[in-house]
């Protein structure tokens, strides 16, 4: 064993200045995965910072595609995005306009398959099978797999270039944890991209986090940012309660 | 009590002691609210968490804490968070008892079509095609036509499937359908109807069971 000194020698320090620098080197054409459940956990600085950078040609990886006037919608009317992979779209009726126009090319996936795609893509699987979406369009001229009594559909991983990702905590080590559902596909997504850029609510020295509850451990992640403000729209108010409750 | 409500209240009935169920966006949510008293059920939203509770007051509505229709939620003690990846593969998995979902259309060999209309919609099928896949009791929770009273319990699904063989069980305002080897078999009728009146709204033949009993 090397000396203690050895060990602890430098801290290691990811934490950069701005999300405009931590976005400085996002080119045009890159593949961006985006964190986020409708506009819960979505990483609304460098979503910002990259409307302000105004790359052009993305293709993007996420859930879902913000709502108009809001989170990567602001992606889609800066006309930044080329093609987008994802499982629900609904909230963007811009989004359906081009598509339907065919001058955005958009690719559904079920969200479970688009979750395990993207960590196989990050734990180098680079392909699995499933159950999910057997016998639909989503299955069409893909390869299947009879196990047993069940036939599976063979799925690819999917990798980005970048990976935005939004936390709750972090350390300069990019150890995360998140908050309540506004965890949903970030973690998985800082696992699957070359670039994994963090933005986080709070900064902490290495050593506050239990290390037992970190979420994402540092090795994912290149680059965290403290998010200078946040917005959090709540899309869809209230619950109709048919009784009671 | 309106239709959607006797929808809800009726499969809240069906959901049994230490049952996980994931309800789908819409009519099915409102099941939670109709769980009778001493059953003891986790739900779970599909955005990564288990032990959704009910709805906050609006001035407590926390937007970290959403249910999968981005509605705010609270939590129930012993709740739990997680990622999407393991979210669905709890799903996946067969560890759901139960998924309800709405539907637009449903047939004799338990397809389900509920996500998309060629040409004229784009949204998109978000969790549904995992949770047919991988629940072990799918239930639809449908209005019995559609707004323009077209019957939506068909022979064949003519929209683009969301899941091939995968319904156990139909709901609607108007009867309780279970999907079998034989067909549709008919086993609950609402008060006011027989089974006459309800395959006049239905294009696929139902089976009426020996058993039929009124719908509660």
């Amino acid at each position: 064993m090397p000396p203690r000194e050895v060990f602890k020698a430098e801290v290691m320090d990811k934490v950069v200045s701005s999300a405009d620098a931590a976005i400085a080197d996002v080119g045009s054409g890159a593949t961006v995965m985006l964190g986020g459940f409708g506009l819960c956990g979505i990483p609304e600085n460098l979503i910002a910072a990259l409307v302000r950078r105004g790359v052009t040609g993305l293709h993007t990886i996420s859930n879902n595609m913000g709502v108009d006037g809001f989170g990567m919608g602001l992606m889609l009317e800066a006309g930044m995005i080329a093609s987008h992979i994802g499982s629900y779209v609904g909230e963007n009726r811009r989004l359906e306009t081009l598509v339907l126009r065919g001058e955005l090319d958009l690719t559904l996936v079920p969200q479970g398959t688009l979750a395990e795609r993207i960590r196989a893509g990050g734990a180098g699987i680079p392909a699995f099978y499933t159950p999910t979406g057997l016998g639909t369009i989503v299955a069409e001229g893909k390869e299947t797999l009879t196990i047993g009594n069940r036939t599976y559909v063979l799925e690819e991983a999917l990798h980005a270039d970048v990976a935005l990702i939004k936390a709750w905590r972090g350390d300069r080590y990019g150890n995360l944890v998140y908050r309540k559902t506004a965890r949903n596909f970030n973690p998985v997504m800082a696992t699957a991209a070359d670039l994994t850029i963090v933005e986080v609510e709070e900064l902490v020295e290495p050593g506050v986090l239990d290390p037992d509850h970190i979420v994402t451990p540092g090795i994912y992640v290149d680059r965290v940012v403290v998010g200078a403000a946040y917005v959090k729209p709540i899309e869809s108010k209230f619950i109709q309660t048919g009784g009671a409750a | 009590m309106s239709g959607k409500e006797r929808i809800a209240r009726r499969i809240a009935r069906e959901i049994k002691d230490g049952f996980y169920v994931n309800l789908g966006i819409g009519l099915p949510t409102m099941i939670a609210a109709y769980v009778p008293a001493g059953i003891n059920v986790v739900f779970q939203s599909e955005n990564g968490m288990l032990g959704v509770g009910p709805p906050p007051a609006e001035k407590d509505a926390d937007p970290d804490l959403l249910n999968a229709g981005k509605q705010p939620v609270t939590e129930l003690p012993g709740c739990s968070f997680f990622g999407s990846d393991q979210s669905f593969a709890m799903i996946r998995g067969g560890h759901m008892d139960m998924s309800v979902l709405g539907a637009m259309q449903v047939d004799e060999q338990g397809d389900l079509a509920n996500w998309t209309i060629p040409g004229k919609m784009v949204e998109g099928m978000g969790g549904a095609m995992d949770l047919v896949a991988g629940a072990r009791r799918v239930v639809v929770a449908m209005e019995h036509q559609t707004k323009d009273g077209a019957p939506k319990i068909l022979k064949a699904c003519t929209l683009p499937l969301t899941g091939r063989h995968v319904v156990h069980d139909i709901v609607t305002e108007l009867c309780w359908v279970r999907v079998t080897k034989e067909g549709l078999l008919l086993t609950e009728v609402a008060e006011g109807f027989d089974a006459a009146a309800v395959q006049t709204r239905t294009e696929a033949k139902l089976i009426v069971s020996p058993d039929l009993k009124l719908m509660m």
